[in-house]
């Protein structure tokens, strides 16, 4: 394989991508493929400790009393301990940022302290010789509560009529209003205005493997390595530096394997700081791995949204304005560092997204409820903006009796008409909203399904064809936390080294979850230095090794970590080039690095392995001139600046069939085109995408997370909390479509979370199809049969 | 003082004798006792397959499973089917087809493939997905797990 | 979740388990997969498991005059690959492909779930519509129960303290039909129905409606939608809802009979 030229994206010119662009199987897929990864359960550490929590089985409640000596004499316990002795080592937080005005959330502890605010809250930590034995203890902790009010509905809490936090005013987390002008008069004037309310159940990520930390304090450093199942181990390195009061320099965050994450594994955890300070107290490693019972009551939830919005068209059909008021309710605390604002934030930017239109006003409140804490998790407001939109243009459709596709082609934002500044103030550098829609036309064959429905129909067979267009951030630049003050960085690094042997090893500041990150920063470093794959070693998610960086998250990895990777892939090959044209006593400009060796650029000729380079530079650097040093060792790194965010844009269409008997749907198929700029690895996004639509598929029919009034969790396990099994799922068809970021030379825009981002409101509208000659219409999501039977009348 | 048991089973072909308490289950026992780290947990209740092993040639649940009740059996894990070679055509169109991401359910995902391809039918699409239906994968969208089986079922 | 310390014994023969399941505490563990998930989630928390599954005579199929036994330790695959069971119990062979997953089939004993009970579950719902015997046997000897006397209350079987079910013999029906509704395969039931019929004589039996299974005996179809009971609701069904499910059930499966 060759080289790859820069930028990639240059028009007219023909370029070699070298690996870029092809479907190469994962190299660390291996190992995973042997049981032979390295997870943080996995590791086995001299004298390590477990523990596990005691939490509180009230929503709301005073912890008026903790008696924790029963279980401090249980066999195997090491030591028990309330949120004040945690307290002494690990300083609390309040997750708040400058950038979300008015934004407030109260202090949080490791351990609670004083109140529990949530059911699963941990009020005391039991470390023990085995977590069989630190279990067992948990169960002899006696503890006197004094309930509180609980505030369970979102609605309510934004009545206010029971204030959840002692010194707040209300249960106001963060709200925004969005007015661009114009709005009501563009209502007034509408020839057709339509309005509905959208619900989402509240849903969470259930990664396969649970969360886990294994923090390792060495006193007589003074210095704590955390092997910790996370996507941003410099932004932890910064958090446990601060709040256990460790210099930065001595803490070392390491992300061995990790099974799975979609952003429940972004964020800081309560229980997972006490991990952390109670390893600094006992001085002996600790580890904690949520099982799965506590995973459903304590990973992040998310997506709990109320949603009014309503659009005004011409009668041409034309879109005029959209409005917005949602609400959305998260726990009782805003979660560190990136707040839980940030998902409705959201919301208000990317309604309408795919659309021309100028007015645009939006009200936002996210409230405080006393069910377990929320915040991002994959495709960030992406979901509810997109099924919003979707649904109400739908709707908008229906009633001018045009064909969905038909009402889109005539609103989609124009393929010519960018840059774009959009009614909620996001920018967009280039998108391809038509081309995506001929394409996606093309691959459902539209017209025949549609003839196919409506044959279908005549045998009370109902087939529902939906389609949902989105928009979605990715390459996030400081916009999104850095200018709020977050400590989060959105540039990242790579260091490539050129090893004796000739092979190659990369350092870079992104990390791997599965997604393919080593996979494809292999590739673009193999086709940036101009070697073969095989001849290169990626390091990820260790900050000891790696340049600093924001890591995994946003859809960042490729676009900003692979820039990262190309370009100092290139500079390194210069180095090689200029040690080789010594060694050869050549012109550097006559020289090329390709298949694993230095070449004649003209004649191909291979004029010096890099195996000898390697030998030469490292070993007998005497033979080089006097003023000469080989540095074959190069870092760069990379930081989007032209766009805040770099928007992608994608549409999907699931195909349905709805008993109408019983309100089972049955997914038949689902398509996903989807712009994502450069595609180094058509394989790896196409999986991303399937498991992205399979996420949305699980928000659209199965996942909703039920509390009780009383704030309680009811379906917090595996059987009976439902998520999408292979059995029901469609085969998912992907197309690709590229056009390149021009603020990179790699012009690689992300993609890990388009497909979560536009299946539920592409199921959503194929349902709503179905039902449509049986006048009924669903807006709460996860459509369960009974609200489909209820839509119905049949229940 | 809690009650121990001795057991004696084979894994991977070679045999083991181990002190366990009955209420330890087969998964834990493997990791934490054999350092056999290949089968995982995602559960500990049945449903998600994580811990799909197979014992006296048939797929269990390794945590529904006690290890006293592996007295005398025969358990292949992850790791002995892979140094067997069994898993080798599965691994490798899993591998080529890109059938795992983050690999946390692969292990169990691969113990039920291959009972399956151990059937010796020539299962359709659907049969496949039904047979891994009890497999839950979060990363993948099971699309191209099915069409590695496939290609292994298929010959 | 590690589940809470307990003991474990695993008898020889049939006498020495009486004895042991007359210790405090003692409960039977055959296949496991409802048992032990209840352990690890510390839902419950037994003194002693007595551990059946060396109990070899258990596990024969036997087919004769009409009628197929099956004994207790049968697992679910053993039962779904069954030449008798497929040839003269095709309700029994189709329920059991519902049953959860292979690797759970083939550790769950039919005896297993038949004895726990689980409203959701599917056997109990076949053996009330075969009209099935249950045999138990305890200290004091062996009894038989026909299935409409065994399902008492949630969870609750005729079994008494110490008895053990070692069998269910199951009278052929000339047609049976299974059907079931679950959100995706191998769930537990939202609703669920197994019917048979033998000569003019239907005999209906609902799962996952109640806390017990529910047979009804219907002459005609109008009467057996009159005979629907109203359901108990579940996280995601309200009454309304199942009962409205086991009347599309009713209606699809009686054309079967």
């Amino acid at each position: 394989m060759g080289k790859a030229e820069l930028p990639l994206h240059t028009p007219g010119t023909k370029i070699d991508r070298g690996y870029i662009g092809e479907s190469v199987p994962r190299p660390n897929a291996a190992r995973l493929l042997q049981g032979r990864g390295a997870f943080t359960d996995d590791l086995r550490f001299p004298r390590l400790a477990h523990v596990a929590f005691f939490r509180s089985p009230y929503a709301h409640a005073l912890i008026k009393k903790l008696d924790l000596e029963p279980a401090r004499r249980q066999p195997g316990v090491i030591g028990v301990f309330d949120g004040r002795a945690v307290a002494e080592y690990c300083t609390p937080w309040v997750a708040v940022l400058a950038h979300l005005k008015g934004i407030k959330s109260p202090e949080q502890h490791a351990i609670a302290i004083e109140r529990a605010c949530w059911q699963g809250e941990a009020v005391a930590a039991v470390v023990a010789e085995s977590r069989t034995q630190a279990e067992d203890a948990v169960q002899l902790i006696e503890a006197e509560w004094e309930e509180l009010p609980v505030v369970v509905d979102m609605e309510e809490s934004l009545k206010n009529t029971k204030t959840i936090h002692p010194g707040f005013e209300d249960n106001i987390c963060f709200k925004r209003e969005h007015d661009t002008g114009g709005v009501d008069d563009a209502f007034a004037k509408a020839d057709v205005v339509v309005e509905d309310t959208f619900h989402f159940g509240r849903h969470t990520g259930v990664c396969l493997e649970g969360r886990a930390i294994l923090a390792d304090y060495n006193a007589a450093e003074h210095s704590l390595t955390v092997y910790h199942a996370t996507q941003a181990p410099h932004m932890m390195q910064d958090i446990f530096s601060r709040h256990l009061n460790i210099p930065e320099g001595n803490v070392r965050v390491i992300a061995k394997d990790v099974g799975g994450s979609f952003g429940i594994k972004v964020h800081v955890y309560a229980d997972e700081m006490a991990t952390a300070a109670l390893s600094v107290m006992l001085r002996r490693p600790v580890k904690f791995v949520a099982d799965r019972l506590e995973s459903f009551l304590s990973d992040i939830h998310a997506r709990e949204h109320r949603a009014k919005v309503r659009v005004a068209c011409t009668k041409a059909g034309e879109i005029l304005a959209f409005e917005l008021d949602d609400l959305t309710a998260i726990g009782p605390y805003s979660v560190y560092p990136r707040t839980s604002g940030i998902e409705g934030n959201q919301v208000v930017n990317l309604t309408g997204g795919p659309y021309r239109h100028q007015k645009y006003k939006a009200r936002m409140h996210v409230v405080f409820t006393n069910k377990n804490v929320t915040c991002q998790y994959r495709a960030v407001g992406h979901p509810i903006a997109v099924a919003l939109t979707e649904g109400i243009v739908d709707l908008a459709a229906q009633k001018l009796g045009m064909d969905p596709a038909e009402f889109r082609r005539i609103n989609l934002i124009a393929d010519d008409a960018y840059p774009y500044t959009f009614p909620s103030g996001i920018k967009f550098e280039k998108l391809s909203h038509h081309k995506a829609l001929d394409l996606l036309l093309k691959i459902t064959n539209y017209a025949h399904l549609r003839a196919e429905q409506s044959r279908l129909r005549q045998q009370k067979i109902y087939r529902g064809i939906g389609l949902a267009a989105m928009i979605e951030v990715t390459n996030p630049s400081p916009a999104f936390y850095g200018v709020g003050g977050a400590r989060i960085s959105a540039q990242d690094g790579a260091t490539i080294r050129l090893e004796p042997t000739g092979m190659v090893t990369v350092m870079c500041s992104v990390t791997e979850q599965g997604q393919g990150t080593e996979g494809i920063f292999a590739q673009i470093a193999a086709s940036a230095v101009g070697v073969s794959m095989d001849k290169v070693k990626v390091i990820t998610g260790d900050t000891g090794v790696t340049p600093y960086g924001g890591g995994t998250w946003a859809s960042r990895g490729a676009g900003i970590g692979g820039e990262a990777v190309l370009q100092a892939g290139r500079a390194l090959r210069s180095n090689m080039l200029e040690v080789a044209a010594h060694i050869l006593k050549a012109d550097k400009a006559e020289l090329d690095i390709a298949g694993n060796a230095v070449i004649n650029k003209l004649t191909q000729e291979r004029k010096l392995e890099l195996a000898e380079l390697g030998r030469v530079a490292y070993f007998r650097p005497d033979t080089l001139p006097m003023d000469f040093q080989s540095e074959l060792t190069v870092t760069r790194h990379y930081t989007p600046r032209q766009y805040g965010f770099t928007f992608t844009n994608g549409i999907q269409a699931s195909l349905v069939e709805v008993d109408p008997d019983t309100g089972f749907v049955k997914l038949l198929k689902h398509w996903c085109v989807e712009d994502s700029g450069t595609v180094i690895n058509p394989m790896l996004v196409d999986e991303q995408l399937r498991g992205g639509v399979v996420q949305g598929i699980g928000a659209a029919l199965y996942e909703e997370c039920l509390y009780s009034p009383e704030g309680q969790l009811l379906n917090g396990n595996m059987a009976d909390y439902l998520v999408p099994m292979s059995g029901e799922m469609p085969d998912i068809v992907c197309a690709h479509i590229e056009t390149p970021t021009l603020q990179s030379q790699l012009g690689a825009k992300g993609v890990g979370e388009a497909g979560t981002a536009g299946a539920p409101a592409a199921i959503m509208n194929a349902i709503n199809d179905a039902l449509a000659p049986l006048n009924a219409r669903v807006t709460r999501m996860p459509f369960t049969p009974e609200r489909i039977l209820r839509a119905l009348k049949k229940v | 003082m809690d009650q121990t048991l001795v057991v004696t089973l084979m894994v991977n072909g070679t045999q083991v004798t181990r002190s366990v308490q009955p209420r330890q289950h087969l998964v834990d026992f493997l990791r934490d006792e054999l350092g056999l780290t290949g089968s995982h947990i995602g559960c500990e209740h049945g449903v998600c397959g994580a811990c799909t092993l197979r014992v006296n040639g048939e797929i269990v649940r390794g945590c529904l499973m006690l290890a006293v009740q592996a007295n005398g059996c025969r358990v292949d894990t992850i790791e002995g089917l892979s140094d067997s070679k069994e898993l080798a055509k599965l691994q490798k169109a899993f591998h080529e087809k890109n059938a795992l991401q983050c690999g946390f359910c692969t292990p169990g995902m691969l113990m039920a493939a291959q009972d399956l391809v151990r059937l010796n039918r020539k299962p359709t699409r659907e049969e496949i997905r039904s047979h891994i239906s009890g497999n839950y994968c979060r990363c993948t969208g099971y699309q191209a797990i099915v069409d590695a089986i496939e290609e292994v079922v298929n010959g | 979740m590690k589940a809470p310390s307990f003991a474990y014994a695993k008898p020889r023969s049939l006498t020495e388990a009486f004895d042991l399941l007359e210790r405090p505490g003692a409960k039977i563990l055959a296949g496991g997969q409802s048992l032990i998930p209840a352990l690890n989630m510390r839902l419950s928390s037994p003194e002693l498991l007595v551990d059946i599954t060396g109990l070899k005579d258990l596990s024969k199929i036997e087919a004769r005059d009409g009628v197929v036994r099956i004994g207790a330790l049968c697992t679910h695959t053993m039962v779904e690959r069954s030449p008798e069971v497929r040839e003269h119990l095709p309700l029994i062979a189709d329920a059991v492909a519902h049953i959860a997953h292979p690797a759970i089939r083939n550790r769950g004993t039919l005896g297993g779930s038949l004895a726990l009970a689980d409203p959701n579950a599917e056997l109990p719902a076949c053996a009330l519509a075969l009209d099935a015997v249950l045999v138990v046997a305890g200290k004091k000897g062996e009894r038989r129960v026909p299935a409409a006397g065994f399902f008492k209350a949630l969870f609750e079987t005729d079994l008494g303290p110490g008895e053990i079910l070692v069998g269910a013999e199951f009278p052929k029906a000339a047609k049976s039909v299974f059907l079931e509704l679950a959100r995706r395969q191998g769930d537990y039931a939202i609703v669920g129905l197994a019917g048979t019929s033998r000569g003019g004589d239907k005999r209906i039996a609902f799962f996952g409606v109640a806390a017990t299974p529910i047979l009804i005996k219907p002459r005609s179809l109008d009467e057996a939608k009159k005979a629907l009971p109203m359901p108990n609701g579940d996280l995601y069904n309200s009454p309304a809802t199942k009962r409205h499910l086991a009347g599309v059930l009713l209606e699809r499966a009686w054309t079967r009979l």
